[in-house]
């Protein structure tokens, strides 16, 4: 993991922590409780401003899953991402008591990706741009389950 | 909004979707609107007001110089696929209020193959959503109808029986796009886009144009064959909680969908149930919307679309026949034209003028539903 330490985030208002021990940066609002990702400035549900940014949870349950079959556009995907493209999961995490985030997910294969399953954020190489990174989440081991 | 019973469809005209080299979209446009002028008998000189749009062809008032300088208040409408819907409410509006006693509207589009290619810039989102792989409307279908159908017992099978429905449907439609049939295993063992939804469970950008000109009180009398009355026209927005296309994080918390707020409201100011429908157009943007739409219009409960569509229910001969005329998936998306596209249709089946596509049973009563991103949608009751 030493080479990850040199890459970039791909957005640091969106992605906190270390390399490492990554960290989403959502908001929570100081009225309602309501958790939102990423940071807002105002509360989608109550409309208040009395809003701060959180770390949300790195583990939650797969809500619902896809695998992205063609290459994206570009722009807004990288040029590069396209010529290299392989076929990759997306997905909504629903992290306990928080909001459910989507995410591309490292697992592509459709038969390895259940509802229900419990997943980890991680980060990977964002697609065309090795430099950055982006988050993703990937099924948490059998074992540490 | 009230006294909605006092205003009526009196022509509708349409240019075929597809694709059409060598005509702009406001042509089309101009064509539909001459064709719905003729159906009423009238000319564009009678029209007092107009409301019309497209997302992507040019602004719909322009057209003013192809049909005629007769200065008609005429209000440009761009609100995504419910584009359509939107002017149809605006039209009605004024109607009802006595602002105008006959309208024309009109929704056109001309999108080229592949089109739609939004930025997350113009959505409110940051450029890391698009670079991570995440921007494609694709995806979010594919997303809400799996979780669907693991909450509700959906198969596949009933995902590739919506699709064939449109396209035997639409071999029937001299208007629509795609108009060879396809079986539900072809489509099944089409190429996967998103999974579970394969190359021909989904609609693509198009081309096309609808008009309708519409009438109130002893007008009505005047000018239509058989006017079919616009009951209710419900226009809403989304909530907290419900879950769109572009959401980097959706809220646990849920809420009912726009479709879902439009379609009570339309159904309660027509004074009509979901189970008096006869016929109904909903948005199929791809197969799952369909299955969605029908339970969150009301027109079944959430679950039941499994034995409704296995049963051939939807189909042209069943209790409920849906998108008569292929919806969008066998018409394509022109994304100005699609909620008229659905009134046009509803206005045939209701007159028995659609032809070899027309359902065998009585119709009295029909409905339509347009729905959009970001969580927009239309939906009318209409009836003779």
């Amino acid at each position: 993991m030493t080479e990850t330490r040199q890459r970039l985030m791909i957005d640091p208002e969106v992605i906190g922590g270390t390399a490492q021990a990554p960290r989403l940066i959502g908001s929570v609002c100081a009225r309602c409780a309501t958790v939102t990702f990423p940071r807002q400035r105002s509360c989608p549900r109550c409309t208040s401003e009395d809003v701060h940014p959180r770390e949300l949870a790195t583990r939650g349950e797969l809500w619902s899953w896809t695998i992205q079959c063609f290459p994206p556009k570009a722009p807004p995907y990288l040029p590069g991402g396209v010529e290299e493209f392989e076929p990759y999961g997306v997905g909504y995490i629903e992290l306990p008591g928080e909001v459910r985030v989507e995410a591309r997910l490292t697992e592509s294969d459709p038969e390895r990706l259940r509802i229900g399953m419990p997943m980890e954020l991680t980060l990977v190489p964002v697609p065309g741009a090795p430099d950055k990174l982006t988050f993703a989440f990937e099924p948490v081991p059998e074992a540490e389950r | 909004m009230s006294g909605g019973g006092d205003v009526a469809v009196v022509g509708v005209g349409i240019h075929a979707f597809g694709r059409h080299d060598g005509v702009t979209g406001l042509e089309m446009g101009a064509i539909a609107a001459r064709r719905a002028l003729a159906d009423a008998g009238i000319t564009w000189q009678d029209i007092d007001f107009a409301a019309g749009g497209s997302d992507a062809a040019g602004n719909a008032d322009t057209s003013v110089s192809m049909l005629g300088l007769t200065g008609v208040p005429f209000i440009n409408v761009k609100n995504g696929c419910a584009t359509g819907g939107t002017a149809l409410t605006t039209a009605h509006a004024m109607l009802v209020s006595g602002a105008a006693e006959v309208a024309l509207v009109v929704g056109f589009d001309k999108h080229p193959r592949g089109a739609f290619n939004p930025l997350p810039e113009e959505w409110g989102i940051g450029s890391w959503y698009g670079e991570t792989g995440l921007m494609l409307t694709t995806q979010f279908f594919a997303l809400k109808i799996q979780r669907y159908m693991a909450e509700y017992g959906i198969s596949d099978s009933t995902l590739a029986k919506v699709a064939s429905k449109a396209f035997a449907n639409g071999a029937r439609n001299e208007n629509a796009w795609r108009r060879t049939p396809l079986s539900e295993a072809e489509i099944l063992g089409a190429r996967m886009v998103n999974h579970p939804l394969t190359q021909y469970m989904f609609c693509s950008p198009g081309e096309g144009a609808v008009a309708l000109v519409l009438a109130r009180g002893s007008r009505v009398r005047e000018l239509a064959r058989v006017p079919v009355y616009l009951r209710s026209v419900a226009f809403r927005t989304r909530r907290f909680g419900s879950f769109e296309v572009f959401s980097p994080s959706i809220p646990i918390e849920s809420a009912p969908s726009a479709t879902s707020e439009a379609a009570a409201v339309a159904f309660e100011e027509a004074g009509i149930g979901p189970g008096d429908v006869d016929v109904a157009q909903i948005q199929d943007t791809e197969s799952g919307a369909e299955v969605m739409h029908l339970a969150e219009t009301g027109l079944c409960e959430h679950g039941e679309q499994e034995s409704l569509i296995q049963s051939g229910a939807t189909e042209l001969g069943g209790r409920l026949p849906i998108n008569t005329d292929g919806g969008c998936l066998a018409c394509g998306e022109p994304i100005g034209a699609s909620g008229l596209r659905q009134v046009h249709e509803v206005v045939l089946q209701l007159r028995g003028e659609a032809g070899e596509r027309q359902v065998p049973k009585e119709c009295r009563v029909g409905f339509t539903q347009v729905y959009g991103a970001p969580g927009v949608s239309a939906c009318t009751v209409l009836t003779v």
